[in-house]
């Protein structure tokens, strides 16, 4: 008799098939798009922070309250302003700004035809910041020209646009913990009732001479399937939130769905797919520690 | 060799309910390797409990188990898990797992120790010849008689070749004629160096096949010889 060559189930212990495959996956899908949501937050604010920063930094903005009023000598507050920036070592390319600019800057407040408002308008002149340290004297020497100068600089402005950028960040980092630890406990939650379920199965087993790491290996194998399956689909579903979030931001990003990647940061891209990885080390590490313990109380 | 020295063993209790009783007083014996005993005594006595005991089912709360030199005690997960690959366990109720069938559970243990499945083949298909399941390969324990159960359990036992073979009353379920074959099988396995211990109330096989005798009442030993 010719007997045929027998194979071995590929679920031999039956202890796969004890977590339950359909809410795990469901729930970690549901995680996986808010860490992606949380992620590209993250690296979004980033991106945008680092441009804010170095446009605005280097940034001086010199309002002149009255610049028709006659100065000291033969000109104006105005003249005298322009003329002293431009022999200021360290300010370059001073421009006074046109009329035609400032009404277009203000008309989102005033409305379109704010140069028409009897208001008295200042004049602006913009320049760069290319002195070592801050331009704190500029202001007093500039006050004492033309009384109620302004000096703004772009740097404060970057340093507030850098500390709201910080705390965007400490939350999207709360939410990708918070993510975390959620998933560690429903891996957890459904490694435990897997092996409730199955504890005759697996004293069984264990009497034949089973080591915790077999059985182990079991519940790790099946939980790091179904928690890739989920954060695969949880992060492919929150792609189009993504688009639509970066074509929103695209105006302040300064960069269009034409700069390549679809629209979304490369760093995006490349950090994307490692939440599938996270969520797998997360199921083998979550299910082998569980399974563990377990075994360790169970005799 | 096999010993117990002065082995108690109290259940823990299920909940927060009153301490467990004693199930075992003082339980002292030694099989030498290669033996052969019964372990008889009425229900209720401790037979299952001191095979517990053997097989590292269970951890006595006073006293020492010796198995083949090694102090059951000091045994680590992975010691006492490679050593429970040299002892077969018959027990009372089949404990065979239902999703699989007869053949797999025979194969289970020789799996479990990472054996070739060349090697697993043919040793399962031999063992399932010995005990006259040849015809039920496929079948789940589901679909065995009771009798059929218990030689698919007695095959899982023994494929392995264990060193000890521990078995709680194997022919409770055997008619007359089965339970011989069995018998037999259990006896060339015993001259082949497995120390064998059956738990029985069946004197009439206890008088066929003549063995030292551990009689048990109450949680203790009555007689050893
Ligand atoms: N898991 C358990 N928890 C608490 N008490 C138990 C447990 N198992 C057995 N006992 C008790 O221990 C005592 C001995 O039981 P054991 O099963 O060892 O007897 P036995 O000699 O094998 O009996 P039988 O011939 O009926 O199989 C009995 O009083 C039983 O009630
Ligand atoms: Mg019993």
């Amino acid at each position: 008799m010719v007997e045929r060559t027998r194979r071995r189930a590929a679920d031999q212990l039956g202890l796969r098939s004890a977590l339950a495959d359909r809410l795990l996956p469901v729930l970690v899908a549901a995680m996986s798009f808010l860490a992606a949501l949380a992620l590209a937050g993250t690296i979004g604010t980033a991106l945008l922070a680092a441009q804010w920063r170095d446009d605005t930094a280097s940034t001086l903005t010199i309002q002149v309250p009255d610049p028709d009023a006659p100065d000291a000598q033969d000109g104006n507050h105005f003249s005298a302003v322009l003329t002293a920036l431009r022999s200021t070592p360290g300010v370059e390319n001073p421009q006074p700004m046109s009329r035609a600019a400032i009404d277009r800057l203000l008309s989102p407040w005033l409305g379109a035809d704010a140069g028409d408002l009897a208001l008295p308008i200042p004049a602006v002149i913009s320049a760069e910041w290319a002195g070592p340290g801050r331009p704190d004297t500029l202001a007093q020497r500039l006050d004492a020209l033309a009384p109620g100068t302004l000096v703004a600089s772009g740097a404060a402005w970057a340093n507030r646009v850098a500390a709201l950028t910080a705390s965007l960040q400490a939350c999207a980092a709360a939410v990708l913990v918070i993510v975390l630890l959620v998933a560690v406990a429903m891996v957890s939650l459904a490694t435990r009732s897997g092996l409730a379920q199955r504890r005759e199965t697996i004293e069984i087993v264990h009497g034949l001479g089973a080591q915790d790491g077999d059985i182990a290996r079991e519940f790790a194998a099946r939980a790091t399937l179904l928690t890739v399956v989920g954060a695969g689909v949880g992060t492919l579903l929150a792609l189009p939130v993504l688009f639509w979030l970066a074509a929103m931001a695209a105006p302040f990003a300064g960069f269009t769905p034409s700069a390549g990647g679809f629209g979304l940061p490369l760093p995006l891209w490349a950090a994307l797919p490692i939440l599938p990885l996270v969520a797998a080390v997360i199921g083998w590490a979550t299910a082998q520690v569980t399974v563990r313990g377990w075994l360790r109380r169970m005799s | 060799m096999i010993r117990l020295d002065d082995v108690w063993l109290k259940y823990a209790p299920p909940g927060h309910g009153e301490p467990g009783h004693d199930v075992l007083r003082g339980v002292s014996f030694e099989v030498p390797s290669g033996g052969f005993r019964w372990l008889t005594g009425p229900s209720g006595a401790g037979k299952t409990s001191v095979l517990r005991l053997m097989y590292l089912a269970a951890h006595p709360s006073r006293g020492r188990i010796e198995i083949f030199g090694t102090h059951a005690a000091r045994l680590n997960r992975r010691g006492a898990a490679l050593l429970r690959r040299q002892i077969g366990v018959v027990y009372q109720d089949f404990r065979l797992l239902g999703h699989l069938s007869a053949y797999d559970n025979v194969a289970l243990p020789m799996r479990l120790a990472r054996r070739s499945e060349a090697q697993v083949q043919a040793d399962v298909m031999e063992i399932l010849r010995w005990v006259g399941l040849s015809g039920r390969l496929e079948a789940r324990p589901a679909e065995l008689s009771g009798g059929e159960q218990q030689r698919v359990a007695i095959a899982r036992a023994v494929v392995g070749r264990p060193k000890l073979l521990v078995a709680d009353e194997p022919t409770g379920n055997l008619d007359d004629a089965q339970a011989q074959r069995l018998m037999t099988l259990i006896t060339a396995l015993n001259r082949l160096g497995t120390t064998v211990v059956v738990a029985t109330h069946n004197l009439g096989l206890v008088a066929r096949y003549p063995a030292p005798r551990l009689d048990m009442q109450d949680g203790r030993l009555t007689g050893d010889g």
